[in-house]
């Protein structure tokens, strides 16, 4: 699959911004957001220069396997409209430059995160890089019609990574927020991929509505919302949280398996604008927002006394 | 190479070596901060 990309970009020097665009700065977003709250939600202190370093150390990690990712799927992309005009399928870069500026950036990330926060949190770092770039993009992604489910793994990482630099260690609550994410992934996911189906059908990736069809993947998106419940309620069930982060939780499950009814009920009809998936998709992004910001302003309450 | 691509290369060369030079300079920063605390005792 690494062999066949287009070689164009031989002779004039990347652009410095193509570089950047290879990290995907948008799904950085998201990365930034979920480890700066695992790192302010988590018990303890941290020197805000650690802190800072802990984050940036997360998305370079999170950019070194993006760019890692998109080396070897050039072809991939280059098949499907989403992505055909990336710097490799758009023929912008070479691919061994892609190659060395992925092992570069994740290298680095880790040598960081080790050196001035702790090595558990630079051995989960690790792992998350070889989780998304190698068990999840070259080896289970083009095998197994659940890939994002074990993609949505990769995404878990950075919360648990921020909690772990601050405490330095392992225990229920970041798993929990860890599980939260790995749960949330495919409902969110599906959703796209029920309106995005014919480009993925075309690369031949053996996503869920291609394989095994739409009716399996809505049903699906029906379990693991319902899966997600219980599990984003957990922190506040456990006693990890006060009812703050647990009364949102409890309105953002509900809406969210609401909004996943009529996608699970429904069937796509010939002429369909597929309005309740995309509205269940862009639900779903601002569920994950609005329960990590929830998560961080019910700990820094209790952290300053403000509840019991 | 054409005088205009020329001017492309040294464009994008020269760009490029200014976001290297700044991200050079931002962890020579970094790390002194990081070592500043670590031998502060706050890390």
């Amino acid at each position: 699959m690494a062999s066949t990309a287009p070689q164009t970009a031989a002779t004039m020097p990347t652009e410095w911004r193509d570089f950047f665009t290879l990290t995907k700065p948008r799904v950085m977003t998201l990365v930034i957001f979920t480890a700066i709250c695992g790192v302010l939600a988590a018990p303890g202190s941290i020197h805000p220069v650690i802190g800072f370093t802990a984050i940036l150390a997360i998305a370079m990690g999170a950019g070194g396997s993006a760019v890692l990712n998109q080396w070897w799927e050039a072809d991939i992309d280059a098949g499907m409209k989403r992505t055909m005009n990336r710097p490799l399928p758009g023929g912008r870069m070479r691919r061994e430059d892609a190659r060395d500026f992925g092992i570069f950036l994740s290298g680095v990330s880790i040598v960081l995160m080790g050196l001035a926060v702790g090595w558990l949190a630079a051995a989960l770092l690790l792992g998350a890089i070889i989780y998304y770039a190698v068990i999840y993009t070259m080896w289970l992604k083009p095998r197994t019609p659940q890939n994002i489910v074990i993609g949505g793994g990769a995404g878990a990482f950075p919360p648990l990574i921020g909690w772990v630099a601050v405490t330095g260690e392992i225990t229920a609550m970041p798993i929990l927020l860890f599980a939260i994410i790995f749960f949330w992934t495919p409902p969110h996911f599906w959703a796209l991929a029920l309106f995005v189906q014919s480009d993925y059908a075309k690369v031949g990736i053996p996503m869920l509505p291609v394989v095994a069809g739409e009716k399996a993947t809505r049903n699906q998106i029906m379990l693991y919302t319902l899966v997600l419940a219980p599990i984003a309620i957990a922190p506040w069930a456990i006693g990890g949280t006060s009812w703050i982060y647990g009364s949102v939780a409890v309105v953002l499950s509900a809406l969210f398996v609401v909004l996943a009814m009529p996608v699970f009920t429904r069937m796509r009809a010939e002429v369909d604008a597929m309005t309740p998936e995309k509205t269940l998709f862009k639900f779903s992004i601002v569920y994950l927002f609005v329960l990590f910001a929830a998560l961080v302003a019910d700990r820094v309450a209790a952290y300053q006394g403000w509840i019991a | 190479m054409t005088p205009e691509e020329e001017k492309e290369f040294l464009r994008r060369r020269k760009a490029r070596n200014l976001v290297v030079a700044g991200t050079l300079l931002f962890f020579v920063i970094l790390f002194y901060a990081i070592t500043m605390v670590r031998i502060g005792g706050q890390g």
